[in-house]
């Protein structure tokens, strides 16, 4: 294999294994907010024994994701070389704001949710738990504009010649709010939330289906699916508006999301298809006028066509459809899903529905698959580019790594996130076996004050 | 922001050096514990009492390496680009060991079999030792110099890379990690623990004192480019003073019980010596050898003046911040380690 290719799989692979994680942080943090939020509230010891639970699910997953996320950050100068010195002036700003306003913010006050709910008052908690939520999504923030400038690069302009060139800032403001990096964001966060929602809806469906915890699982499933109904719906409509964001500024990349080969008004939109490169062609059934119609707003008006793009700045075309495709299905069932589970909540016939109960356990892997889809979707739909119309992605690699040394570090990666994969399914099932701790229902020391005593019970 | 006539280039090189340092200090402590973890801490009972001692500040701590990695990528993207590629494996294998670590720490309490836990403290000891050893060699190389050819690309190899200087440089980081770990370590136990904790400092910092003689030794002889930075500007062994005073400190306030103290002249050495390290390498970021030409300094390989500006105003915006809630979580989480059912 190239040198290149086994960098582009060894990012991905190092890059999907990373995904797994932020996004449940990115939406744990907010649940933890809410429940911590509704204990203030309310004093119902019940959501102290929410936040203690959700809390040590959360410190899972932001863990790896730490352990991940140095990775990223090494892989870039190890086997990006090249792209490195091109990009550094204009996307290094980003990742050092990354480092100081985000990663700072939510290690730190980490320490506090974790270990400080002994420390500091019930107050000084939430303040903490509102930061690593913050933290998060700050984190989001950078490294999203960051990716949103290689994909519809502005506020910048090329210095130098052949190896020496590169990229240079003109305008800070202009590279962070780039014509992709807000559409981006806002489809990326409310996937995020998805993610952690559907976690706390599963684990809770989990419990009711097993007649556990159960004060403890509806409680969980009002909060995790009421997030996981209003993120679905903002997943669609953010969609909506980054897609025909890319209809606009990335038109190879929006044809090969559709299959759309010829240029034209009245472009249809396929529901499901299959596209045949060598061909130029793509089977499958399609919504006459519909694609004009989402991108642009008006059924007349052209859709460009893979035909106009020339041959070596397009990117894989079957494989940038079906992973597209893939998300947008999911993002609809998941849609439906919520609305179903919240009408049966509702209605108060959830707990008997042992079919939806299931459905619920395993919805968990929707917004996993759906998110990376549309992560893969993004970026392989920007090849042959690394940085869209400036740089190649084989212009990028580093000169003086090796394809041997790349197998030697892909082995190594392998090994070790397999191990880790193992571990963090291990311990997330001793938690979800232990658990919710009957003794935070009473919560003792510093968390005790200002508490109403119990209604009924033993006084 | 227009920050006028300063040297921006000079400026980037202070405030990543400075990133680096706070990073050293920080996780070098939680490093060090790391370091003693299997040698020192016996039962199950002590081993978390040492995990617990770094348990809330050690992946803040380890941000500082990614904010590090993050600024030298925006400031100077040339010098990271050569360095990290060029050093590929070395890397590799640092981010093995910091994996390794990073989830020792966390899944060794999950679960209260023997075996597993016996599992994880090795991989705390081993990963902490080899990230140590291989920040130390990484240093060694930097200060040694590395083959950089006309493209400004690494021209070297890894097996290039592990010449004694380099190997050196990596053992008295050990050292000094274990010995800035060891009296962490006392300032957060008490008790028995604390007594044999307590006994093994001046042992380690003679074993550190001892490195580092070696290593300013072969500097002087064989690294003629540091020297000569000392030789144009003799104040810098002014620096040293300071550093010895420190370390010299360290004992005098553990006998009298002061830990806290002797954490911080501990931590005041460490500064000194990156400090030293900075001056002697000033203004370059990878000295190339044998061709000297072909170095990568502050002002060959940073980024524009405007990203440097950018980054200064972001830098002055966020440090005071996070310098002041970092203290603040020092704070709440100071004194002895109590063991709860939050723990590791």
């Amino acid at each position: 294999m190239s040198t290149e290719l086994l960098a582009r799989l060894q990012f991905a692979f190092t890059i999907s294994f990373h995904y797994i994680y932020p996004p449940l942080s990115i939406g744990l943090g907010l649940l933890l907010v809410a429940t911590e939020a509704l204990w203030l509230k309310t004093k119902n010891p019940l959501y102290h024994q929410l936040a203690r639970f959700w809390t040590k699910v959360f410190a899972l997953t932001f863990a790896i994701g730490v352990a991940t996320g140095i990775v990223m950050e090494f892989e870039f100068g190890t086997n990006w070389a090249t792209y490195s010195r091109y990009v550094g002036d204009v996307f290094g700003s980003a990742l050092a704001a990354e480092g100081i306003f985000a990663f700072f913010l939510e290690s730190g006050f980490l320490a506090v949710l974790l270990f400080g709910w002994d420390k500091v008052g019930p107050k000084m908690h939430f303040f903490a738990t509102c930061m690593v939520a913050l933290g998060a999504h700050f984190s989001a923030i950078w490294i999203i504009v960051a990716n949103s400038w290689m994909q519809t690069p502005a506020g910048f302009h090329i210095v130098g010649e052949g190896l020496k060139a590169r990229a240079e800032i003109t305008d800070f403001w202009a590279m962070v709010f780039n014509p992709s990096s807000m559409d981006r964001l806002s489809h990326t966060v409310v996937g995020a939330w998805q993610a952690g929602a559907w976690l706390m809806v599963s684990i809770s469906a989990w419990y009711l289906l097993r007649k556990q915890h159960r004060a403890f699982a509806l409680a969980s499933m009002k909060i995790g699916l009421a997030l996981s109904l209003l993120a679905s719906v903002l997943t669609l409509a953010t969609g909506d508006r980054s897609a025909a964001g890319v209809a606009r500024n990335q038109p190879a990349k929006f044809a090969a999301l559709e299959g759309h080969w010829e240029t034209g008004p009245q472009a249809p939109l396929h529901l499901f298809g299959w596209v045949d490169a060598k061909t130029e062609t793509t089977r499958g059934v399609a919504i006459p006028g519909m694609l004009s119609w989402l991108a642009h707003g008006d059924t007349a008006a052209p859709v460009t066509g893979l035909r106009d793009i020339p041959k070596d700045e397009r990117p894989p075309v079957n494989f940038t459809f079906q992973l597209f495709h893939l998300m947008v299905a999911i993002g609809f069932a998941l849609i439906g899903l919520a609305a179903w589970a919240a009408w049966a909540l509702w209605r108060g016939t959830l707990e008997n529905s042992r079919a939806l109960l299931w459905i619920l356990v395993i919805s968990v892997l929707g917004p996993q698959i759906a998110n990376q889809a549309g992560w893969w979707a993004a970026e392989v739909g920007r090849q042959p580019w690394i940085v869209y119309k400036l740089l190649r992605t084989s212009e990028g690699l580093s000169a003086v790594v090796s394809a041997n040394q790349i197998v030697a570090s892909m082995v190594m990666f392998v090994f070790v996130y397999l191990l880790l994969f193992a571990a963090f399914l291990f311990l997330l099932n001793e938690k979800i076996r232990h658990g919710p701790d009957e003794a935070d229902l009473t919560p003792t020391g510093k968390l005790a004050l200002g508490q109403k005593p119990a209604a009924g019970g033993a006084a | 922001m227009n920050f006028g006539s300063l040297d921006l280039h000079t400026t980037w090189f202070i405030l990543v050096g400075a990133l680096f340092t706070g990073y050293v200090i920080l996780d070098g402590f939680d490093l060090g514990v790391g370091v003693l973890h299997l040698w020192i801490a016996r039962r199950d009972e002590e081993r978390r009492v040492f995990l617990n001692a770094i348990g809330p500040v050690w992946d803040g701590n380890e941000v500082w390496l990614v904010t590090g990695g993050g600024a030298l990528f925006a400031a100077f993207p040339a010098v990271y680009a050569t360095v990290f590629s060029g050093f590929y494996l070395a890397f590799m294998a640092l981010l093995c060991a910091l994996i390794f670590r990073a989830v020792a720490i966390e899944f060794r309490s999950k679960h209260p079999s023997p075996r597993w836990r016996a599992l994880w403290d090795t991989s705390f000891a081993v990963g902490s030792t080899g990230s140590a050893l291989l920040i130390g060699i990484a240093m060694g190389n930097i200060a040694w110099g590395v083959p950089i050819d006309a493209r400004g690309e690494f021209a070297g190899t890894f097996l290039g890379m592990m010449h004694p200087y380099a190997l050196l440089m990596g053992v008295t980081t050990v050292a000094l990690f274990a010995m800035h770990g060891a009296i962490y370590l006392v300032l957060k136990t008490d008790g028995e623990l604390q007594g044999r904790i307590r006994a093994r400092v001046n042992g380690l910092i003679i074993a550190f004192i001892l490195c580092y003689v070696l290593l300013t030794l072969a500097t002087l002889l064989y690294v003629p480019h540091v020297t000569a930075a000392f030789r144009r500007e003799p104040w810098f062994f002014a620096l040293v003073v300071p550093v010895v005073l420190a370390i010299a400190n360290i004992p005098r306030e553990v006998n009298r019980g002061r830990e806290f103290f002797a954490f911080l002249s501990s931590c005041a050495a460490m500064a000194g010596l990156m400090a030293i390290f900075g001056v002697g390498n000033y203004p370059y970021l990878v000295y190339s050898q044998p061709l000297a030409e072909h170095s990568l300094t502050a002002f060959n390989s940073a980024s524009s003046p405007k990203t440097l500006g950018i980054m200064l105003t972001i830098a002055l915006i966020g440090i005071p911040v996070v310098v002041a809630y970092s203290v603040s979580i020092y704070w709440i989480f100071r004194g002895k380690v109590q063991l709860d059912k939050m723990s590791y």
